[in-house]
């Protein structure tokens, strides 16, 4: 398969559209004929049987809004032409997580809840983002609610698959958003990460994601799942295209106090200063996870991949060549609590912003008889609801009930104030470590099979285990590839740094791009563009 | 160990969350719930100084980060019937519900 513009990076398409080397309506049509030929068809509620050939798909979208990106792309054309700025992202296709709502489109995070439901206003990310010129293709699935990290759990089948192993997962639950990119139906993608929901999935499929420090992007229009940890953030395929997109996408917002007042720095402008003299720390309590036993419930520790692990190492070493001081042995004690702490607190969050689901103002509403209210509420939600958001609900009240919440509930959040301290220490710039990132492993293994985690909602939350810690402390992180294991599956490396030090992550990416520009995988293509 | 979330504690939560469940998946749903809490019960074994405080965040939200509240001014949606047509069931601009039963708080 040549190089199609859909394939190319964000930063090259603008410059080939400025130059009117390309328009914006042919990179739109390059990307929509990549979705004709991998997508196959969107996940629906009645899918019937998933056949053989579903499962040489992607199955990215649940709705393409192709007339209304051709418009879109048509007004960047118009733009161009009459000698207008058409914006930092103009004629560059995106998709959007369905997580985010966007006026006059179903908005439905994958739940039969809200299947039906039109939003009559748009997310601030995706405003800003389409103001900048995006050309926005549709909405892409993602796990009922972002509830897993798998996409199986969508209420809309068939769901994504792995471009790289259409057999495998693309992780979640931004898994629409970097299988989409992965596979070149989209050069961008706005995903959400709670746990890893962006840097797992980016992981899986080989591309680059960011989770920005909480607060440098607006949450305003993203349908909440736990409140004190979901981000919005960039997918893309390179570090540079990330920073270009998340310098539109941040910045204060009057429609969410959360969103943090500190001007937005020019990513792009300081991307290039290379690594000469930045700390980078490793951390023995990333090369390892602890997780239960699926039957006896008895904590097992193990080490991750050792392919996985030894491209960390490979990259401290590219790293240490181009000037970085790589500090080995940086304790982070209290990286195995994070699953347990997030067990709780994002149920009781999820649990509380699910209340709002009762089949009275909009969404999904029992067509069976009810005689009150609260039948009403209960039909609805127990057909509306698949089973993660069910559990969610459920644990969620369990763990803050009154009798329990000490135990549970305010123990959690004591331990999310160890996890950031564990940060603290080692990014304090007067400590002993003085780091300006940790460079870890994104996931303990690479992208596993459909079905061989799914149904098992503990074993799939330890999926999360080394993302989720960034969350708890809110600090940023990214994924960016690093090889193919011996499956050609992608690897995934993860950059964690101080809060708002989101310039100097892209800087270290940058210059692990560089050091491995001329690697062999980087020349290999996702299994379903294979010719 | 004795599952903590017995079919009684269960069906205790399964209401106060207005949830009905099929037997079926009622049990499914029982025994992730112990499961999970297991995976939760090692947060008991962590020695928690009393100096640590909770955290609701994990960024401090400090002034010099905290956006000023808006200004409180009201704005009126413009197509209000793009909203009212969300709602499942309506007559002339109302939302329709089923009887609200009268409860007599004790």
């Amino acid at each position: 398969m040549t190089m199609n513009p859909c394939d190319q990076s964000a930063v090259e398409l603008s410059k080939l559209l400025r130059r009117k080397e390309i328009s914006a309506v042919e990179i739109l049509e390059s990307a929509l004929e990549r979705i004709d030929q991998v997508d196959g068809r969107p996940g629906t509620l009645n899918p019937g049987a998933i056949t053989d050939a579903d499962k040489q798909k992607v199955h990215s979208f649940i709705t393409l809004t192709a007339e209304r990106a051709r418009a879109q792309a048509k007004e960047v054309d118009r733009k161009l032409k009459a000698g207008e700025d058409p914006g930092a992202l103009a004629g560059i296709p995106l998709t959007v997580k369905d997580i985010f709502v966007l006026k006059g489109t179903p908005s439905t995070a994958a739940s039969k809840i809200l299947a039906n439901f039109i939003s009559p206003y748009t997310a601030t990310p995706v405003s800003r983002l389409e103001a900048a010129g995006a050309v926005t293709l549709g909405k892409v699935n993602l796990d009922e609610f972002t509830y897993g990290s798998s996409n199986e759990s969508s209420a809309f089948q068939p769901s994504p698959r792995n471009p790289w192993d259409t057999h495998t997962v693309p992780g979640g639950s931004s898994g629409g958003s970097a299988a989409s990119v992965a596979a070149g139906e989209a050069v961008l993608s706005l995903g959400t990460d709670t746990a890893g929901s962006i840097r797992q999935p980016a992981a899986f499929c080989g591309v680059v994601g960011v989770k920005p420090t909480y607060g440098r992007v607006s949450r305003y229009g993203l349908i909440a799942f736990a409140s004190s940890l979901d981000c919005p953030g960039p997918v893309a395929r390179s570090v540079e295209d990330a920073a270009l997109m998340l310098k539109v996408m941040a910045g204060a917002d009057p429609s969410d106090d959360t969103a943090a007042n500190i001007p937005v720095p020019d990513y792009l402008a300081e991307l290039e200063k290379g690594v000469k003299g930045l700390r980078i720390g490793l951390s023995p309590d990333y090369f390892r996870i602890t997780y239960p036993d699926p039957t006896s419930g008895e904590l097992l520790m193990q080490a991750i991949s050792p392919e996985i692990e030894a491209s960390v190492r490979r990259a401290a070493s590219l790293l240490k060549e181009m000037g970085a001081e790589i500090i080995e042995d940086v304790p982070m004690p209290n990286t195995r609590y994070g699953i347990p702490a997030y067990f709780v607190i994002s149920r009781v969050e999820a649990a509380s912003n699910l209340h709002r689901y009762d089949g009275v103002k909009y969404g999904f509403r029992t067509p069976e008889p009810t005689h009150e209210l609260r039948d009403l509420y209960k039909k609805t939600r127990a057909q509306g609801f698949g089973p993660q958001p069910k559990l969610r609900i459920l644990m969620g009240m369990y763990v803050s009930a009154a009798q329990y919440s000490e135990q549970y509930y305010n123990r959690a959040l004591k331990v999310r104030t160890l996890i950031r301290r564990d940060f603290d220490t080692v990014f304090d710039k007067n400590g002993a470590y003085r780091l300006d990132a940790l460079l870890t492993p994104t996931t303990p293994t690479t992208a596993f099979e459909m079905g061989a985690v799914y149904g098992d909602s503990v074993l799939m939350q330890y999926a999360d285990q080394l993302t989720v810690p960034a969350n708890h402390a809110g600090i940023p992180g990214l994924s960016l590839p690093a090889g193919l294991d011996s499956k050609r599956l992608p690897i995934g490396i993860q950059l964690l740094g101080a809060d708002f030090s989101e310039s100097v992550l892209f800087r270290i990416g940058r210059a692990f791009e560089q050091a491995t520009e001329t690697d062999a995988w980087r020349k290999e293509k996702p299994g379903v563009l294979a010719s | 160990m004795k599952d903590p979330i017995t079919p009684e504690v269960f069906a205790h939560l399964v209401d106060l969350a207005a949830l009905e469940l099929e037997p079926t998946q009622a049990e499914y749903l029982r025994l992730q719930l112990n499961h999970q809490l297991k995976a939760i019960q090692e947060l008991e074994s962590i020695p928690l100084e009393s100096n640590v405080e909770i955290s609701a965040h994990g960024v401090p939200y400090t002034a010099e980060i905290s956006p000023a509240p808006r200004e409180d001014i009201w704005k009126p949606y413009p197509e209000p019937a793009d909203i009212i047509k969300q709602a499942p069931a309506t007559d002339e601009g109302y939302i329709v519900v089923p009887e609200i039963p009268h409860i007599t708080l004790k």
